[in-house]
Parts: C-alpha cells; sequence; structure tokens
C-alpha cells in the first residue's frame, strides 16, 4: 500500500509541477508595478526556486511528519484549509447517496420484477432524463423556479445572512434549506446509474435456480423477492458504494459552484488553477485515504449482505 | 390474488421513501420568520440615517487581509475598507490626503514630507503614529516577505521619523510615481512588530483604521466588516458590510433578484437586457463608468512585418474599434485613444482615434510594397503573404470575439489572420514572456499614476518584463525618465500627454477599447455619486431611508 501511495504522490507531483505557471504567477503577472526581482525573490521565499526532486523530497519529508505544509495563495495551514471544507462536500453527498439508494434499489427492483410494464419503461425515461440532463442547468432550473419565482427556498449558499442570531433548531432548519436544492440535483444525477445497476443485478438473480426453488417451495413473492432475491442483488450495488466514495471531492464541483457551497471540490479547482501545489498534492492524498475508506465500507458491507465471506462463522 | 397484493405490497414500499422525501422537503419549503421580504417603497431623500447592511456578491474569495502581501481583487477590496493609505485620489483623480493630512516636497524633490493626521486610532484604540509608517516601509523592504509592490519603494532611500506626526521620505533620485505608491494601506507597528507576515493571525483578523472594522470571514463563504464609528472623517452610515462569495456568476445573478444580496457587478449582457425588465428597475439603481483600463492587440516589433511604423498604422485604420464595441460589449464601452483613460489628466485630448477608413488601409500597405500580385486575394511582398497569428488566452470571451471581429476586417483588406487561443498560463509564459508571437489581444489594468515605463521604456524587455513587444522609442525613453523627475502636475501633464501622442503616432499596440463598469446596487441606497473613479469612494455616505432597512443589528 505504501509504495503504491509513493508512486502515487510521485507522479502527480511531477504532473503537477510540469504543468506551466506556477503558484505565485497570480501574484506578479501582468502587474505593471511589479519588477522581475521582486518575482524572483518571491520565487525564492517559497522554494520554487529549487529543481524539482528537491521540492518533492521537502514536500515528502513533511508528509511523513502529517504535515501538508502551507498554502502558496493565503499561507495558510493545507490540513486547515481542507478540514474546514471536507465536512459539508462530505455531509451532501452522503445525504445525496442515501436518497439516491433510497429511491434507486426500490425503482431498480420493481422494474426488474415488471420487466417490460408502463412503470419500467417511464421510470426509465424520466431516470434517464435525469441523467442526461447537465446538473448546473438543472440546477439553475431549480434555483429559478423554487427560489425566484416561488420565493419559498433560499438560491445559494449553505446558512443565512442572520445565521449567527438564530437558534439552534432554527440553524439547523436553516442549514437544511439551503441544502435541498443541492442535494435533490445530485440525486437526480445519480438516480439513473444506480437504479439501472439494480435492475439489472435483479434480473440477473431472478432468473437464478435457487429463486425458481423458492417460488416452487410455494414461498409467497414478496419474501422470494425482498429476501432471497435482493440479497444477493445487492452486492454488485455495494461495490458501486465503494467506487464512489472517492469521486466525492471531483463530483462536487459543479454543485459547489453553482451553490455557492464552500466545500472541498472548489478548494480542488481553485487551487489547480491558481497551481497551489500543496493544496493539490493534500487533497489528493486526501483522495487516496477516501478510496481507501470507500473499499472498507464496502467490504465491511458485504459482509453484512453476503454471509459467504463472513469469517468465522 | 396472492400476486396483486403483493404488487401492492411492493408498491407501498417503493412509497415509503418517496412520501418522507416529499414530506421532508415541503416542510423546509416554509418560511421561516425573519425570512420575509420587506416592502420596497418608492425612494424618500432626507437626513441620512445609521443602520442596515449592504451586501455585495463577488466571484472570488479574499486570500489574505495583510495589506501588502494582498495582490488579488478580492483581497484588496477589503483590504481598501478595513484600511488607509497617507494619500488617496479624489473624484478628479487627484491625489489627496487621508492618513497624512498634507504633505511637502522639499529638496529638489528628493525628499517627501507627510503631515500625519493627529486623531487616528487603530481598531483596537491604540493611536496611529509615524512609526507605523516607518514599520510598513521596512516591511516592504525586507527580503524575507514576498510583497509585490517592493518595486514601488526601491527608490526610496530611508523613511525617518522627525515626531510622532510627521515621516520623512527620502528618494535616491527624484521619483514622482512614488507619491502615488504612499496610497499603500498602513499596518499597525505595534501589532505586527516582530510576527512572521506569512503565518500571522492578523492575516485572517485584521486591525487596521479604515472605514469598517473587521468581524468575521468564514472561508469561501462570506467576510462581514462592522462599521467604524470612530473613524476620522465621520461614522459611516451603513453598519454592516457583508462580502459574499458566489463563484458562478448565473446564480448571482438569481441572488440579486431575491435580494440575497443588494449589488453585483453587470455583464454587459446584463446590464442591456437582463436589467431591463419592470421588475428590476422598481428595485435596482444601476450605475456605469469608465473602468481603469484597456483592451488592445500588440505587435511583436520584431517581426518584420511589423517593423514599419505606416504598416501598423494601416492596420488601425482597417479596424472598426466601434463595432468592436458595440458587437463585443454591447455597446458598454469607449474607443480607446492610447495609453491614458480619457478621465486621466495625461490623457491628450487633441489625440484624434483614427476614423474606419480601409481605402486609406489598403493604400498605405501598398505604398510599403504590400499588394497582391498573386491574385489570390491576399496581400503579399517579396514573395510572402501578409498572414499572422492572433493569439490570446482562454475564458476571456470578449478578447476571442475581438479577435474574431479583427479577423473579418483584415480579410477585407487582403489579411490573412489565424485565432489561436492558449490557456492563461501556456499563453503568458510560454508565448507572451519568450516573445513566441506576432500578434496578442490582452488587456492592462491601470493604476492612478500615468507612469508607464515598465510597459514602454526600451529597457523593460528581459522575459516576463512587460515591454514584451520589444518596443524601442529613444523619445519615449527620455519622456517617461523625465516624467518621472518632474512632481509638478502642469510639467508633467505636458511630458505624458506627448507621449500618449507619440504612442497613438507609433502604434506599437492597435488601442482598441475601454470597457465600461456596469454594476446594480439596491434602490434603497442613497447618496451614491458616480465619478471617474468608481462609485464606492464615498461608500460611508450612503445610508438608507430608516423605513426601507432590511437589516438590523
Amino acid at each position: 500500500m505504501i509504495p503504491i501511495l509513493i508512486g502515487i504522490t510521485i507522479i502527480s507531483f511531477a504532473v503537477i509541477h510540469l504543468a506551466p505557471g506556477k503558484p505565485t504567477d497570480l501574484m506578479v503577472q501582468l502587474k505593471p508595478n511589479v519588477d522581475l526581482e521582486a518575482r524572483e525573490k518571491l520565487n525564492q521565499i517559497y522554494g520554487l526556486d529549487k529543481p524539482i526532486y528537491v521540492q518533492y523530497f521537502n514536500w515528502i519529508k513533511k508528509l511523513a511528519r502529517l504535515d501538508f505544509g502551507r498554502s502558496f495563495i493565503d499561507n495558510r495551514p493545507v490540513m486547515e484549509k481542507i478540514s474546514e471544507r471536507l465536512p459539508v462536500t462530505i455531509l451532501i453527498n452522503v445525504l445525496a447517496m442515501a436518497i439516491i439508494f433510497l429511491f434507486s434499489i426500490p425503482i431498480g427492483v420493481k422494474s426488474a420484477v415488471r420487466r417490460g410494464s408502463v412503470f419500467d419503461k417511464t421510470t426509465t425515461i424520466f431516470v434517464f432524463m435525469g441523467f442526461a440532463a447537465p446538473s448546473f442547468w438543472i440546477g439553475l432550473l431549480l434555483m429559478s423556479f423554487f427560489g425566484v419565482r416561488l420565493g419559498i427556498l433560499p438560491v445559494s449558499g449553505i446558512a443565512s445572512l442572520d445565521f449567527e442570531n438564530f437558534t439552534l433548531i432554527h440553524k439547523v432548519l436553516d442549514v437544511m434549506r439551503h441544502l435541498v436544492l443541492p442535494v435533490s440535483v445530485i440525486s437526480i444525477g445519480g438516480l439513473a446509474g444506480i437504479s439501472r445497476y439494480m435492475r439489472q443485478s435483479m434480473l440477473g438473480v431472478i432468473s437464478q435456480d435457487y429463486v425458481r426453488t423458492a417460488r416452487a417451495k410455494g414461498l409467497p413473492e414478496k419474501t422470494v423477492i425482498y429476501k432471497h432475491a435482493l440479497g444477493n442483488a445487492l452486492l454488485p450495488i455495494i461495490t458501486i458504494l465503494g467506487l464512489s466514495v472517492p469521486s466525492l471531492i471531483s463530483g462536487s464541483v459543479i454543485i459547489e459552484t453553482i451553490f455557492s457551497i464552500p466545500g472541498m471540490g472548489r478548494l480542488m479547482f481553485e487551487s489547480v488553477f491558481t497551481r497551489d501545489y500543496n493544496v493539490i498534492m493534500a487533497g489528493l492524498v486526501v483522495s487516496a485515504f477516501l478510496t481507501l475508506f470507500g473499499n472498507l465500507i464496502a467490504d465491511i458491507a458485504y459482509a453484512y449482505a453476503d454471509p459467504r465471506i463472513r469469517y468465522g462463522k | 390474488m396472492q400476486n396483486r397484493k403483493n404488487r401492492q405490497k411492493s408498491k407501498r414500499i417503493f412509497l415509503i421513501p418517496l412520501f418522507i422525501t416529499i414530506a421532508v422537503f415541503f416542510s423546509l419549503t416554509i418560511s421561516l420568520p425573519g425570512q420575509e421580504n420587506f416592502p420596497d417603497p418608492e425612494g424618500k431623500t432626507g437626513t441620512p440615517t445609521y443602520g442596515d447592511a449592504f451586501v455585495v456578491g463577488e466571484i472570488g474569495d479574499a486570500r489574505t487581509l495583510i495589506p501588502i502581501l494582498a495582490s488579488d481583487s478580492p483581497s484588496s477590496y477589503i483590504v481598501d475598507l478595513v484600511f488607509d493609505g497617507l494619500i488617496k485620489y479624489n473624484t478628479s483623480v487627484e491625489l489627496v490626503g487621508n492618513l497624512a493630512e498634507s504633505w511637502d516636497i522639499e529638496e529638489d524633490s528628493l525628499v517627501i514630507v507627510f503631515h500625519l493626521r493627529k486623531n487616528v486610532k487603530w481598531h483596537d484604540g491604540y493611536p496611529f503614529r509615524a512609526k507605523d509608517v516607518k514599520f510598513t516601509y521596512e516591511c516592504l523592504i525586507d527580503p524575507k516577505v514576498p510583497t509585490p509592490y517592493s518595486g514601488d519603494f526601491k527608490m526610496v532611500k530611508s523613511v525617518e521619523v522627525a515626531d510622532d506626526y510627521t515621516v520623512k521620505i527620502i528618494y535616491k533620485e527624484p521619483f514622482a510615481p512614488g507619491l502615488t505608491s504612499w496610497g499603500m494601506p498602513i499596518m499597525p507597528k505595534h501589532l505586527l512588530e516582530g510576527e512572521n507576515l506569512l503565518t500571522t493571525e492578523f492575516a485572517r483578523n485584521p486591525i487596521g483604521t479604515g472605514r469598517y472594522k473587521f468581524k468575521r470571514w468564514k472561508t469561501g463563504e462570506r467576510i462581514d466588516l462592522v462599521s467604524n464609528h470612530e473613524y476620522f472623517e465621520h461614522r459611516p452610515y451603513i453598519d454592516r458590510y457583508i462580502y459574499r462569495v458566489i463563484p458562478d456568476s448565473a446564480t448571482m445573478f438569481l441572488e440579486l433578484e431575491t435580494l440575497g444580496i443588494d449589488s453585483m457587478g453587470l455583464t454587459p449582457l446584463q446590464f442591456t437586457r437582463l436589467t431591463e425588465t419592470p421588475f428590476f428597475k422598481k428595485r435596482f439603481q444601476k450605475f456605469k463608468y469608465p473602468s481603469f483600463g484597456y483592451t488592445y492587440m500588440a505587435y511583436n516589433l520584431k517581426d518584420d512585418k511589423f517593423k514599419d511604423k505606416r504598416v501598423r498604422q494601416a492596420l488601425n485604420y482597417a479596424v472598426d474599434k466601434k463595432e468592436i464595441i458595440d458587437g463585443v460589449l454591447l455597446g458598454q464601452g469607449k474607443v480607446s485613444h492610447g495609453q491614458f483613460v480619457p478621465e486621466s489628466w495625461a490623457f491628450n485630448k487633441d489625440v484624434k482615434p483614427y476614423p474606419f477608413d480601409p481605402k486609406k488601409a489598403k493604400k498605405i500597405l501598398e505604398e510599403c510594397g504590400w499588394r497582391d500580385r498573386d491574385n489570390d486575394g491576399w496581400l503579399d511582398k517579396d514573395g510572402r503573404r501578409f498572414e499572422f497569428t492572433i493569439l490570446t488566452n482562454q475564458g476571456n470571451d470578449n478578447r476571442r470575439m475581438t479577435a474574431e471581429i479583427i479577423q473579418r476586417r483584415l480579410k477585407d483588406i487582403g489579411i490573412k489572420v489565424n485565432i489561436r487561443i492558449l490557456e492563461w498560463s501556456v499563453f503568458l509564459n510560454e508565448f507572451v514572456n519568450k516573445k513566441k508571437f506576432e500578434a496578442i489581444i490582452l488587456g492592462w489594468g491601470l493604476g492612478r499614476e500615468p507612469d508607464c515605463y515598465d510597459i514602454f521604456h526600451s529597457s523593460k524587455t528581459k522575459e516576463g518584463e512587460f515591454n514584451f513587444i520589444s518596443y524601442a522609442n529613444p523619445r519615449i525613453d527620455r519622456l517617461l525618465i523625465e516624467g518621472r523627475r518632474t512632481f509638478d502636475l502642469e510639467k508633467r501633464k505636458e511630458i505624458y500627454n506627448k507621449i500618449h501622442e507619440i504612442l497613438y503616432d507609433d502604434q506599437p499596440y492597435m488601442f482598441l477599447y475601454v470597457p465600461d463598469s456596469l454594476v446594480a446596487v439596491h434602490n434603497r441606497f442613497q447618496g451614491i455619486k458616480v465619478s471617474p473613479i468608481g462609485i464606492t469612494y464615498n461608500f460611508i455616505d450612503w445610508w438608507v431611508p430608516r423605513d426601507r432597512q432590511r437589516y438590523t443589528y
């Protein structure tokens, strides 16, 4: 695991530094009053004049002490920047994920059980419409409808302007109101994938021998579908759940930008454009850990859903 | 029978999450107290009252609130409200005192003596003194401080504190643009001495002398400021200043419509179309003033095609700037007449922009030897076609469209133009700085000070310096140096008027347009006056009638 992680960091470090431009560019470029000396001085202070392998070793030395360094842009510790951004991104994605699973599993099961029915066809159409429509467009439509036309939901942000004066319950409600639209948009986009997987996997399971056996035993259809078939059909979905954890960060960029949410996706996106090397590298390490974490969750869920891989039984 | 029952059951199971979600959704759409929209009666005039908040929407968040490190516009925006410089510009773009009451130029223009105001306090109550000025200067020239502004203070020999309220700035040689640089916000010595400016808490918790005090910063979301009751001019009428970060401009416009923000900068399209609705007119006032900057097409003067001044003049005749302004900016801009904007005192009113005259352009080009010898529709000379590539950066549609209009107009006179759009860093580092281009479209954001030594002096052509077009004109060189050494405004005016005239005749750039700044502000705010330096200069005088105040504290 460690060698892979080091390999990833070497490649990312090299790629990021190969891209033209430096973190100091934005401070100095095309400003007539910033002279050449001032620029060279900046590069020296930030150690950007050293060869790239020296910069890498300095970085990895710090990483060994769990120090991600400081941002080139505002000189704040990278960990501080990430830790203030990560929670809201995780919150939104976990909520969206919950809604996606809450809807797509029943949709998938039903479409599979009643394959070819009107329900199957209509949900397919709607789910794919949600999948095909760009999320920023849906986002703007919802904002314009619920926020401007009806005026019942806030347009963007995660808290009201006078948030500080609210009581605790009021605060919670306020944040939830702000999260309704972004979470809906992510859910609409994610519904298609999972419900299709669910349908496919259910279809595969229903035609299995043990399902026929269960039916032959005279078990009620409900028990057959929800007890015998669903458990097995869920296994591939669990894999997808595990895989989707690392995409939390990259997948949030658009939603966070449209809805003015200060989350991880926007931080990474802005850092790439400002060439804030330390933040980008830390973000990549965090994603790597999230991948591992996702796998762990998937493994635990497997053990729960599939008795065959439980130990000691 | 059995089957139908199951169907119903499975339907029920499917419906449960649906119901829960819908219920949650609708319960959240119920308005919470404190959210009602205030009625919007017609604006009233009267005596200013205190109160309310001004909420402004901007695309980006600030980075640091240490004045000498703040180089991006959001940071400078906040710094400008929290801190003061010794001097500032007034509405006729002349320097006036700010923290300094007055100043004298002494000893053959080598010394500037600033007399400071005596009633100024830092936001923590500590009095403002001359040693703070010296301290700020010392930070600016400290080699360990990564400030992009050190260049402005290179010419300073020393800064001396004569007494608590008098500072003497001694220059190595007379340096007129130096005066402007003392608009640099002054930092408190008693809080920052011995601190590492890179890591200090001060960067996110600044204490200044300015109109507004810093209150809170939620990264990526908002910055709150509260009015400084002790401000040396007078207490600002608006109690709070809230800076909201809204990275998407479509979202920002929706926020404006729902009064989530009170003000934002508009695009020409928003200004001319989207805000021309009764809904909008009832709630907002719009302002328009020229920005201090211009967009140009620069030629690489090392390129044989562009070496001849007459060719550059011909190209200037061939392109219709008005057409570009109408097409790209929807009319919200002015034709650029050269390096200086019309509002600047350096602007020479006698310089008339070339008319759009393709025939004349063709004639001049023919005199220079460019004509269509092989009848392929393109001009040629010595067997080579007149063809060049305009480079510009990605993400700026205005520049791309400008390039396309120029391409079309030059095609009409037989010049083939190609357009290449490049990512910003690649564009700058690989093409502009290395001078690997034929022509580029770029813009300059100018300061109020007309000194343009770094852009046009022949010594500023190293990689990464700003005379990337390799312009060299001994007369301009001489005038630029003279302009830097002269303090007398009348004499400076003459010098820069001359520079303006020569530059426009030389056409090192094809000067294109000065875009207008377009701003919408909610109409409950009174006392806004447009001036050449924008609208926010008198922000402390803005106020809201009591019955129209939206926020109470």
